[in-house]
């Protein structure tokens, strides 16, 4: 600080010049945070705690814990051989009675039917025979149903004991914890989500494979015409945006239905002599999902083909490419940033589709995202719903880190 | 004084009464002749917008002639499709392809023609020791200066040996010196490879410096097309006398006529002898060019025949010789270029000062 009392007239300036710097920067950090504030916390709300608890519910193992909480603990002591003791007996005899009163018989009832859907009868005669006292509950409730007698009743209500379980995510691979506890497939005719998994990836895949193939010569078109027709094919590419996606899919209904337009045309036109099924089945998925989709290709493409100069080409076959080889050699390798922004949007998005094969598909053509509608709106089943969800994000996460890394292997340095 | 048939050397290009219009109105290019014989090294030199560009995309075959035939030695070229006219080019913005390395740029044309590897290994390898740039061979071209990739660029152009080699503005991008040094590079490569090349530029030293004979374009007509010096030294109109180099012009009138000389009146009843320029005629009315280097000052201006005294506006210095810029009836922008060592240092701006210069140094040219 010598120098400061040197010049004693620059030093307080200096101090005063510094202050009013932070004073200057703090108050631009509190603007960019006060900015992007709104959106954190929009984002913190809409995504990572509906996620998260998502991601959570996947493996919650319900009710039981809440409801019967000494009994869940006492029964996950248990060795699980024989009956658990007379203490267990006592205070589920308890709990029983007293969970008529919150309402919480019926969650348990519904918990315990997933391990085996004798459980909800159960417990309701039990109660009905339950006596306000008794010095035996063993052979009170026996008395009541035999069922209390046999161990794997127990052990049911054993599996609902713990705070967390794989069940719900095993069984949406078609997979369960036998008897002794090892993971295995579940019975042949129970098989359902694996193929569900793969008619999702199929559909969602096709669809994008689809949108790539018109995509792409359309987003060619649109890059290299003169600007005043391509803005006006670029209106139309985003005319579907302006119409609700309940209209366009409906609108494919009626479109394809057995005497609609397009089958009435092409009986007219003599193609066909009968109608075709082109609605309620596999067929109408990808009509009406290319259609809703193929914007979020033909844009990415777009712009990254209007940064192409025509030159490239030009380049190519003054050197002697023919041009298609030009385009295929020279262009096609520029666009692969753009083909893989638009295909991993079309995939992600069509991977959740839900409404749109609900309404123009058969029930072969359903998507795990109408199974997780099912759990959650028809049989609240929050478990099954959550661990469908959750696998389909990892399958997604999994799908994208793999295409990000081969794709980024062929990234392009750009000038 | 030569000019545009060479009928020694059977032409390697000739451009016959070609036309082009893109929009069905106005002709971009009006009825182009030309001729380029093998081994010489022709510019295409104009203004913005005077079809240069057009002239070269019609020879690659990017554009096809309105009207009018190019012919290629006696094969007429116009339905031959560009992949096979065998041409290289060199576009302006190098148009290097980004995803591929140098050597794969550079092997392409190789690839294209399906050379065996190991000779395609050899021409690469050859003209990367040419353009110097071996140690860059595995680097993509965004990762090159704008010089090193105007030399990819080259190389990839020359390495399959073409008939003839295109070049549209190859050095707009490049600052003063580096186009200065691609220049001589361009320059000898094009003799020491006995390359016939089309060389479009809107530079005028570039083209002086480079070329054995200029097209000047205006308007989609040449307006002359001749060696360089020749056109510095004999230009056919006023806007080639304009165009090339520094000019002075005076609006006159052609008074009188003697074999290849003529009087001018200009000014307010002002004389000088000339060089009569073509198609002109007693009467005509002209413009008078004169170099500002063969205008004379003072001392230096006594014994000559064309004489009148002008006002000074101001001086510029420029190193090795001044400008002196003047008034005189008619121009008030009228500038003499006088070496530094013969400039009267008393001279102020507002003197008047006496001006000269011989009969031979002004041309009656077509008023344009
Ligand atoms: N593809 C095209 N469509 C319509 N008009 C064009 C096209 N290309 C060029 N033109 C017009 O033709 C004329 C000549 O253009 P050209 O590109 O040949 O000029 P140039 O001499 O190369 O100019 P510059 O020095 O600016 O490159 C211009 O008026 C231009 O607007
Ligand atoms: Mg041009």
């Amino acid at each position: 600080m010598a120098s400061t009392t040197l010049d004693g007239a620059a030093a307080p300036e200096q101090g005063n010049l510094k202050s009013r710097l932070r004073r200057a920067e703090r108050l631009r950090k509190v603007k960019a945070v006060g900015l992007v504030a709104p959106l954190a916390l929009f984002l913190v709300v809409v995504f990572v705690v509906p996620i998260g608890s998502m991601l959570l519910n996947s493996i919650d193992n319900g009710s039981l814990r809440q409801v019967m909480p000494q009994t869940a603990s006492s029964l996950q002591q248990w060795d699980g051989e024989g009956l658990p003791g007379e203490a267990t007996f006592a205070v589920f005899a308890d709990e029983l009675r007293d969970s008529r009163r919150g309402g919480g018989l019926g969650s348990v009832g519904r918990r315990l039917n997933y391990e085996d859907p004798q459980y909800r009868g159960l417990l309701m005669r039990t109660l009905m025979g339950l006596p306000s006292a008794s010095d035996n509950w063993r052979d009170t409730l026996i008395d009541i149903d035999p069922a209390w007698g046999e161990t794997a009743t127990w052990q049911g209500i054993q599996a609902a004991a713990p705070p967390r379980t794989d069940r719900y995510l095993l069984a949406s691979l078609d997979l369960e914890r036998g008897a002794d506890g090892e993971v295995q497939r579940v019975d042949q005719q129970d098989r359902l989500y694996q193929a569900v998994f793969q008619r999702t990836m199929v559909i969602a895949g096709g669809v994008t494979l689809i949108c790539l193939a018109l995509g792409f010569p359309l987003a060619y078109l649109l890059a290299t015409l003169p600007a005043r027709t391509s803005n006006l094919l670029m209106i139309l590419v985003l005319l579907p945006f302006w119409t609700s996606l309940l209209v366009r899919t409906a609108a494919w209904i009626i479109l394809l239905q057995s005497n609609g337009l397009a089958n009435q045309s092409m009986m007219a036109l003599g193609l066909i002599e009968s109608p075709l099924q082109l609605v309620f089945n596999r067929i109408g998925v990808f009509f009406a999902m290319v259609h809703i989709l193929l914007p979020f290709m033909v844009l990415p493409l777009y712009s990254v083909m209007k940064g192409i100069s025509p030159s490239y080409q030009r380049a190519a076959v003054s050197l002697g490419a023919h041009p298609f080889a030009a385009f295929w050699q020279v262009y096609v390798p520029q666009t692969v940033s753009g083909v893989a922004a638009g295909t991993i949007l079309v995939f992600i998005m069509a991977l959740g589709y839900y409404i749109t094969p609900a309404l123009v598909g058969g029930p072969a053509d359903q998507m795990v995202s109408y199974y997780v509608a099912y759990y959650t709106n028809t049989t609240n089943n929050w478990g099954m719903a959550a661990a469908l969800g959750s696998i389909l994000l990892m399958v997604t996460l999994l799908l994208y880190l793999v295409y990000h890394r081969l794709v980024n292997r062929r990234q392009l340095i750009r000038r | 004084m030569p000019d545009n048939d060479n009928d020694a050397q059977a032409p390697l290009i000739r451009f016959a009464g070609v036309q082009k219009t893109y929009d069905g109105e106005s002709l971009v290019v009006k009825d182009l002749n030309l001729t380029i014989a093998e081994g010489e090294f022709v510019t295409l030199l104009g203004p913005s917008g005077s079809g240069k560009t057009t002239c070269l995309m019609m020879l690659a075959g990017f554009e096809n002639p309105t009207g009018g035939d190019i012919f290629l030695g006696r094969q007429r070229l116009n339905s031959v499709p560009p992949h096979k006219r065998n041409f290289g080019m060199v576009f302006q913005n190098y148009a290097l392809f980004p995803h591929m390395t140098v050597e794969e740029n550079i092997r392409y044309p190789l690839k294209t023609r399906r050379l065996p590897a190991a000779e395609a290994d050899r021409k690469v390898s050859e003209i990367l020791d040419m353009i110097q740039l071996r140690e860059f061979a595995r680097r993509r071209p965004g990762q090159l200066s704008g010089g090193q990739q105007q030399r990819v660029a080259l190389a990839r152009s020359l390495v399959f040996e073409p008939q003839l080699v295109l070049m549209d503005e190859p050095l707009g991008a490049l600052d003063k010196q580096l186009r200065e040094q691609m220049q001589l590079e361009i320059k000898h490569l094009h003799q020491q490879l006995g390359l016939t090349v089309v060389f479009v530029t809107h530079d005028q030293g570039e083209a002086l410096t480079m070329s054995d004979r200029v097209a000047v374009f205006n308007d989609g007509v040449i307006q002359q097309i001749d060696t360089p010096s020749n056109l510095y030294e004999y230009p056919a109109n006023a806007f080639v006398a304009q165009f090339i180099g520094e000019n002075n012009t005076l609006a006159g009138r052609v008074e009188s006529v003697e074999g290849e000389r003529c009087r001018a009146r200009f000014g307010e009843g002002m004389s000088t002898g000339a060089v009569l320029g073509p198609s002109l005629a007693v009467g005509d009315v002209t413009h008078l060019s004169i170099r500002p280097e063969r205008v004379k000052l003072d001392g230096a201006a006594h014994d000559l025949p064309n004489r009148l005294s002008a006002r000074v506006h101001e001086f510029i210095y420029l190193g090795d010789h001044l400008r002196v810029r003047c008034a005189l009836p008619g121009n008030d922008d009228f500038v003499a270029r006088v070496p530094v060592d013969a400039f009267d240092h008393q001279l102020k701006p507002g003197d008047t000062v006496e001006l000269g210069w011989r009969d031979e140094d002004v041309r009656a040219l077509d008023a344009p």
